[in-house]
C-alpha cells in the first residue's frame, strides 16, 4: 500500500466541500522570511507561512528539517536556547511577536504549547490545570478556578476519567491521559493558538486516536499548529499542511492537495516514502 | 507508509550469508575457555569488592569500639555522700569548704593528724564547695540544718573507682598514694562513694579540673557558630546557584566564576582561617574567639560546597518541567520558584547539611581566629569568647590527666552523635521533599 490517498483512512465528509472556501479564513499568525541560527548553524532559511484562524496546520518533513524550530519560534520558546538567533518577522494578529511591545510571558499565554513528551508538573491534576490561570490571575476565587479546571479538563476529554481524583498527582496518569492533561493545562489559560510538537509520538495508537479526535474538536475554538512525523495523522487532523525540507518550507497547501497532488517532487517523494 | 517500512526492513536485515558468524566458533573449546575465564574474572571482582567492604566495616567497628570503650565511663562520675551540717556562721562567711571537711572528717574519726586530713581533703573535688554554695543559694533555708548530700569526688578518686589505677602496682608507680586508695576503699565499703550520671559533662564549660570540665560551653559555641554559618551561607549559596544555573548567560565570565567556585571548594580550610584572621580580625577589628567570626569563616568555607551541591540538584531537574512552565506563560522567576526549586530542594538540603556537618567538625580555621582559648564560661552571645566541640576535643586530648582521656573520647562520641543526627535529618528531609515525575 502506498499513500495515494491517505484521506481514505478516515474520511471527514463534512470538511471536504468547505475546504476550498475555507482558504479565505483570516490569518491568525504570519511568518515572513523567518531565519534561525543555532550559533553558526542555520536551521531555517527564510520561511514564509500563514497560519489561518480556527484551522489545523500540520508541519511535516524529515527529521532535522526545522519544523520544530519553526514551531518554537511562534511562541518564542527558542529564546531559552543559548545561541539561538531568530531573524525575519512573525506576527500574531498583525503584531510582531519579536517586537519590543510584546512580552514573551504574555505571548506564551496567548500561544500555548504541548510538548512531544507528556510533561505534567509533579503536582496534583488540579494544580496542573489551575497553575496557568492562577499565575495569570485569570480566575478570581476558588469557585471560578474550579470551574476553569473542570471546563479545561472537559474540553481535553479527560474530565470523566479524573473527576474523582483531582488531588492525585498528574504523573500517576497513563501516557495518553498525561498528554491530555497537558492539553487541558494549555487550554486553561484560554490561549488563541496552540502549538503541538509531535504530541502523539510517545503514545500508543488508542491514545493517539483520542488526541486526534480532541485536536479536531479544539479547532472550533483555537488555531492549532501541529508538528508530526506521522503523515496519516497530518492527513487526518489538519486542513492545511506545510512540508519542510532542510530548513526550507517546500510547499504549503490544503492538506488534500498536498497528499493527492503535490506540486514539488520533494513533497511527492516524502509522502510516498521514497526518502525521509 | 508500508513502502517505508518495507524499505527500512530491507536495509536493516543483513543477508544471512555475509554477517552471521559460523556457529562452530561459538561452540568451540577456545570459546568455552574464554567464557570460563570471563566468569572467573567476575567472581574475583566480586570477592575483592566484598573484601573491601568488610575491611572498611572492620575499621569502623575498631574505631568506634575503641572510642566507646574509652569514653563510655565518662558518662558516669564518682560522688561522695556527706552528712553536712551547715553552720549559719559559715554560710554568712560563704565558707563552704569547712562544713564539707567537717562532714568528711566525721566519717574517719581515727584520722586526726594534718597529713591524714590533707589526704581526706583531696578526696573531694575542689569544686565541691561551689556545688554546696549553689545549693544554698537556691534554697537559703538550708542554713543551720543538716543535709545528706552527694558531692563530686576528685578526678583521681573518680578514676580509681572506674578502675583507671592499678592497685597491684607499688605506690611510686601507681601515681596515687596508698593512703588515698585506703580512704576511698573505706568510703566504697560504707556505700558513701558511688557513681552517678555525669551531668557536669554536658552542662559545664572547660576547667583545669577534669571532674569539673564539660562540653556545655563548646556545644553552645558550636551552635552559635553554626547559626551564623547557616544564616549566611545557605541563602547566599542557593541564590548564587539559582542565578548561575538558571539565569546567568553562559559565557567566559560565568565559566571563570564556576572554575573559581570549584577551586574554592578544594582550598584547605586553614587558608580560610588565615583569611578570617587577616580580614575579620585584622581589618575589621572583630573580637577574637567569637562565634561571630568563626561563623563568618565557616560560611566562606561552606559556601562553595552549597553552591556546587545546589547547582547539581538544579541541573538534575528535567528541562521538560521548565519548558512546561514557560510554555504556559510562567515568567522565568516563577518557573524557578514554583517548579524547579521545589524539585531541586532534596538535593540542595542534602548538600547544605553535608556542608554544615563539615563546618561542625572543622577545627583548623578556628585555631587561627582564637577559638582555641581556654574558656570556662558558657558563651551567651555571638561576640562572647567561645570554643567549639572539635577544638574542645583537641584541647582535652592535649591534657595529661587520665580523666581527660575518657572525657576526650566521650566528647568525640557526642560530636559523632550530633553528626549522625544531622545526616539522619538530611535523609529524612530528602524523603519528605522528594517528588517523583
Amino acid at each position: 500500500m502506498s499513500i495515494q490517498n491517505p484521506l481514505k483512512l478516515r474520511p471527514r465528509a463534512e470538511d471536504r466541500p468547505g475546504q476550498r472556501a475555507g482558504a479565505a479564513l483570516p490569518n491568525k499568525m504570519t511568518a515572513r522570511g523567518v531565519t534561525v541560527f543555532y550559533g553558526a548553524k542555520q536551521a531555517l532559511k527564510g520561511i514564509d507561512l500563514d497560519i489561518q484562524e480556527n484551522r489545523v496546520l500540520a508541519l511535516i518533513g524529515p527529521s532535522g528539517c526545522g519544523k520544530s524550530t519553526f514551531l518554537r519560534c511562534l511562541n518564542r520558546m527558542n529564546d531559552t536556547i543559548e545561541g539561538c538567533r531568530v531573524e525575519g518577522r512573525i506576527a500574531l494578529d498583525g503584531e510582531d511577536v519579536y517586537g519590543k511591545a510584546v512580552d514573551a510571558v504574555q505571548l506564551r499565554a496567548r500561544v500555548g504549547m504541548v510538548f512531544q513528551k507528556p510533561n505534567p508538573f509533579p503536582k496534583s491534576i488540579y494544580d496542573n490545570v489551575s497553575y496557568g490561570p492562577r499565575i495569570h490571575g485569570l480566575a478570581s476565587g476558588r469557585d471560578e478556578l474550579d470551574e476553569v479546571v473542570q471546563t479545561s479538563l472537559k474540553r481535553a476529554g479527560l474530565w470523566g476519567e479524573v473527576k474523582d481524583r483531582l488531588r492525585e498527582p498528574g504523573t500517576s496518569l497513563s501516557g495518553g491521559q498525561q498528554q491530555r492533561l497537558c492539553i487541558a493545562r494549555a487550554i486553561a489559560v484560554s490561549p488563541e493558538v496552540i502549538l503541538m510538537d509531535e504530541p502523539c509520538s510517545a503514545l500508543d495508537p488508542i491514545a493517539t486516536a483520542h488526541i486526534e479526535e480532541l485536536i479536531d474538536e479544539l479547532r472550533a475554538n483555537y488555531t492549532i499548529v501541529i508538528v508530526t512525523h506521522n503523515m496519516q495523522q497530518a492527513a487526518r487532523v489538519s486542513q492545511r499542511t506545510a512540508f519542510f525540507h532542510l530548513g526550507e518550507m517546500v510547499e504549503c497547501d490544503d492538506t488534500e492537495d498536498i497528499f493527492t497532488n503535490p506540486r514539488d517532487e520533494r513533497t511527492q517523494g516524502y509522502i510516498t516514502g521514497r526518502y525521509g | 507508509m508500508t513502502d517505508l517500512v518495507e524499505r527500512d526492513a530491507a536495509a536493516v536485515t543483513p543477508s544471512p550469508a555475509s554477517t552471521t558468524p559460523p556457529k562452530s566458533r561459538l561452540r568451540s573449546e577456545a570459546f568455552a575457555r574464554r567464557l570460563r575465564a570471563r566468569h572467573a574474572a567476575e567472581r574475583r571482582f566480586r570477592l575483592a569488592g566484598a573484601a573491601a567492604v568488610a575491611l572498611a566495616a572492620l575499621m569502623l567497628v575498631l574505631l568506634l569500639g575503641s572510642i566507646v570503650a574509652k569514653g563510655a565511663s565518662a558518662f558516669l562520675e564518682a560522688r561522695i555522700r556527706l552528712e553536712v551540717t551547715l553552720d549559719p556562721a559559715d554560710v554568712a562567711d560563704r565558707n563552704y569548704a569547712a562544713p564539707l571537711r567537717r562532714a568528711l572528717y566525721a566519717q574517719f574519726p581515727q584520722v586526726t593528724d594534718r597529713a591524714g586530713r590533707r589526704v581526706l581533703n583531696d578526696l573531694l573535688s575542689s569544686g565541691a564547695p561551689y556545688e554546696l554554695e549553689a545549693m544554698v543559694a537556691k534554697n537559703p533555708a538550708l542554713a543551720g540544718t543538716t543535709q545528706t548530700i552527694w558531692v563530686r569526688a576528685d578526678d583521681q578518686i573518680d578514676q580509681l573507682v572506674k578502675g583507671g589505677y592499678r592497685r597491684d602496682l607499688p605506690e611510686s608507680e601507681r601515681g596515687l598514694s596508698d593512703a588515698k586508695v585506703a580512704a576511698a576503699d573505706a568510703l566504697l565499703a560504707s556505700g558513701a562513694l558511688a557513681q552517678g550520671f555525669n551531668t557536669t559533662l554536658f552542662t559545664a564549660g572547660d576547667s583545669r579540673e577534669p571532674e569539673q570540665a564539660g562540653i556545655g560551653g563548646a556545644i553552645v559555641g558550636s551552635l552559635l557558630t553554626l547559626l551564623v554559618t547557616m544564616a549566611l551561607s545557605v541563602p547566599t549559596g542557593i541564590a548564587a546557584a539559582v542565578y548561575l544555573e538558571e539565569f546567568a548567560p553562559k559565557n567566559r565570565w560565568t565559566d571563570l566564576i564556576e572554575v573559581n567556585i570549584n577551586n574554592l571548594a578544594a582550598v584547605p580550610s586553614i587558608i580560610f582561617g588565615l583569611l578570617g584572621l587577616a580580614v575579620f580580625l585584622g581589618f575589621f577589628g572583630m573580637p577574637r574567639s567569637a562565634p561571630l567570626v568563626g561563623g563568618l569563616v565557616m560560611a566562606l568555607m561552606t559556601l562553595p560546597v552549597i553552591i556546587i551541591a545546589s547547582r547539581v540538584a538544579l541541573k538534575a531537574v528535567p528541562p521538560s518541567i521548565r519548558q512546561a512552565a514557560l510554555g504556559i506563560g510562567a515568567s522565568p522567576l516563577q518557573t524557578v520558584l514554583h517548579h524547579v526549586l521545589p524539585l531541586a530542594m532534596p538535593g540542595i538540603l542534602t548538600g547544605t547539611i553535608i556542608g554544615m556537618a563539615r563546618a561542625l567538625g572543622e577545627t583548623a580555621p578556628l585555631l587561627l581566629i582564637g577559638m582555641v582559648a581556654f574558656i570556662v564560661d558558657v558563651p551567651h552571645g555571638l561576640t562572647d569568647s567561645a570554643t567549639v566541640l572539635p577544638v574542645q576535643i583537641y584541647m582535652w586530648a592535649d591534657s595529661p590527666e587520665r580523666a581527660f582521656t575518657e572525657r576526650t573520647s566521650a566528647a568525640i562520641l557526642i560530636l559523632l552523635g550530633v553528626l549522625i543526627l544531622l545526616n539522619g535529618a538530611a535523609v529524612i528531609l530528602r524523603k519528605i521533599f522528594e517528588r517523583r515525575w
